[in-house]
């Protein structure tokens, strides 16, 4: 079970555009690191970040070693219709999440 | 070992080349020639938002910010972040799309090194815009056994 | 004048001069002040704060029951905003019945293999840290507020000991870096005073939480002296003297620092 954190607004007025942000509890090890024998630490990060609203995608980021551990996203989305945001982790060693968030439009 | 060894193996190191002096830049140029292809970006519309002097730089906070509209005919398709000292030179590509509503990526970034990175945004039209920034990275005193 | 108008007198001038001290007048800085604003905003903002994710998790195990007794946290302590709540600016205590003190995560050890009959969590555990940090983010923006008493005064004074010892291959003591040039740089950064305000904090350095006894042995090797064992009591009654230096002080868990 990953650990999440996501900030989005629970309500939203029609085509008001707002924040998104997620941040996830992962090493992000770069495969550069040597560890503590000498040897380089296997690669192991989330390569895709994506944002759907309602199943169309509002967000996709593909990431490198050069992203920070725990690694922390922030985009916009225009609030068109209530419904469900979906975000999707996936990345080295099968890693595959997915968070969950409703908002409402009026 | 013998005379004949020590002047053949002397030989080799003279003949053998000199390590370029930007190696890293270049791979940077290189992988923005991936993106850009044979276009040329203009300098503009693009805003990287980084602090100038970071105090570690495992966790640097990072946001790329571009002026568009956003709209069905007027958006902006992708951002893309580069730099010229860690081990390789992509940061994160973002595509993007009219129902952003703005054009901002936010996240963390590891720099090895102080250095140069590069935002490169590509709009609906084809066209690409650049920015840069320099960062000067500090190493905070006291750290673990193994560094 | 009598001696109970004097002593009258003398009373009402220390409660004003303690009481200016506190609120016009406080000059000792948490090492939040000594960042850059991008680090005070990753601090400020739960969803940005990756020490967020700990406490997160930390909430988690609060409420999973664990050992032979199959009991959680949430089983004998309730609601942990409730039960928690001031907790950790009071530590390190005494546990009941025992004759020296212990940290944060010495105690929720003591209570994993008392109560839970459980295992100990190793330092620097995953758990453990994240059990702490929920625990100590129940207190947060509440003032350092350390006990007292005979025996925990004679562990504070042999901290202040430690503090004030000059050691390791650089010579030098706690205080004359965070004394005596707390706010002058040390290679392109502001030594901090070191209060213990955040723990467990999100060290950029780590990439993870981490323990006040971790940052310690960092700074026992950045002074080239060697690393006290990871039992050793030292750590707890350096705790002790460094959360009486920073009474009063607010209380920041989950702390951001570079």
């Amino acid at each position: 079970m990953s650990n999440i954190l996501v900030n989005a607004p629970k309500t939203a007025k029609r085509g008001e555009v707002v924040e998104i942000k997620a941040l996830i509890m992962h090493p992000m090890e770069t495969g550069f690191r040597p560890g503590p024998n000498g040897r380089i630490i296997p690669r192991n990060i989330i390569e895709r970040f994506t944002a759907t609203w309602n199943g169309a995608e509002i967000f996709a980021m593909e990431m490198s070693p050069a992203i920070a551990a725990n690694p922390f996203v922030s985009f916009f989305a225009r609030a068109n219709e209530s419904g469900t945001v979906v975000l999707r982790w996936t990345g080295d060693e099968g890693f595959a999440v997915e968070e969950r968030v409703a908002i409402a439009v009026e | 070992m013998d005379r004949r060894h020590f002047l053949v193996g002397t030989a080799a190191v003279i003949v053998l080349p000199l390590a370029p002096a930007s190696a890293t830049q270049e791979a940077m140029a290189e992988a923005i020639r991936k993106v850009v292809g044979t276009a040329t970006p203009t300098e503009g519309r693009v805003k990287l938002d980084v602090p100038p002097l970071v105090e570690n730089g495992n966790t640097v906070p990072l946001t790329v910010t571009v002026e568009s509209p956003m709209t069905a005919s007027d958006y902006v398709k992708a951002i893309h972040v580069f730099n010229e000292k860690n081990p390789q030179p992509n940061v994160l590509s973002a595509r993007l799309g009219p129902l952003n509503g703005k054009a901002v990526v936010g996240t963390r970034i590891k720099l090895g090194d102080s250095q140069r990175i590069v935002a490169i945004a590509e709009t609906s039209d084809g066209k690409f815009w650049i920015a840069g920034a320099d960062v000067i990275v500090t190493l905070a005193a006291c750290l673990e056994e193994s560094t | 004048m009598s001696a109970r108008t004097l002593c009258l007198g003398l009373m009402l001038v220390f409660a004003a001069s303690y009481a200016m001290a506190q609120v016009g007048g406080e000059k000792r800085r948490s090492g939040y002040q000594d960042m850059g604003e991008a680090l005070q905003k990753m601090q400020d903002d739960d969803t940005a704060n990756p020490g967020m994710l700990f406490v997160q998790l930390g909430g988690q195990l609060w409420a999973k029951p664990a050992g032979a007794e199959n009991k959680s946290c949430a089983d004998c302590h309730g609601a942990a905003a409730n039960s928690m709540k001031g907790v950790a600016t009071r530590y390190p205590a005494i546990p009941q019945g025992a004759d020296r003190p212990v940290d944060l995560e010495g105690r929720i050890n003591l209570c994993r293999t008392e109560h839970q009959k459980a295992d100990r969590l190793p330092p620097e555990n995953r758990d453990l840290l994240a059990l702490e940090a929920y625990v100590a983010h129940q207190s947060r923006g509440m003032p350092i507020a350390p006990p007292y008493g005979p025996v925990l005064d004679a562990f504070r004074a042999q901290g202040e000991g430690i503090y004030r010892r000059r050691q390791g291959q650089l010579n030098l003591s706690c205080a004359i870096c965070h004394d005596d040039n707390a706010g002058k740089k040390l290679a392109g950064i502001a030594i901090p005073e070191a209060h213990p305000t955040g723990y467990p904090i999100y060290r950029l350095e780590w990439q993870a939480l981490g323990s006040l006894k971790r940052r310690l042995r960092n700074c026992l090797v950045g002074i080239r002296a060697e690393a006290w064992p990871l039992d050793a009591p030292e750590y707890v009654a350096l705790e002790l003297y460094l959360m009486e230096r920073a009474k009063g002080l607010p209380l920041e868990t989950p702390a951001v620092r570079p």
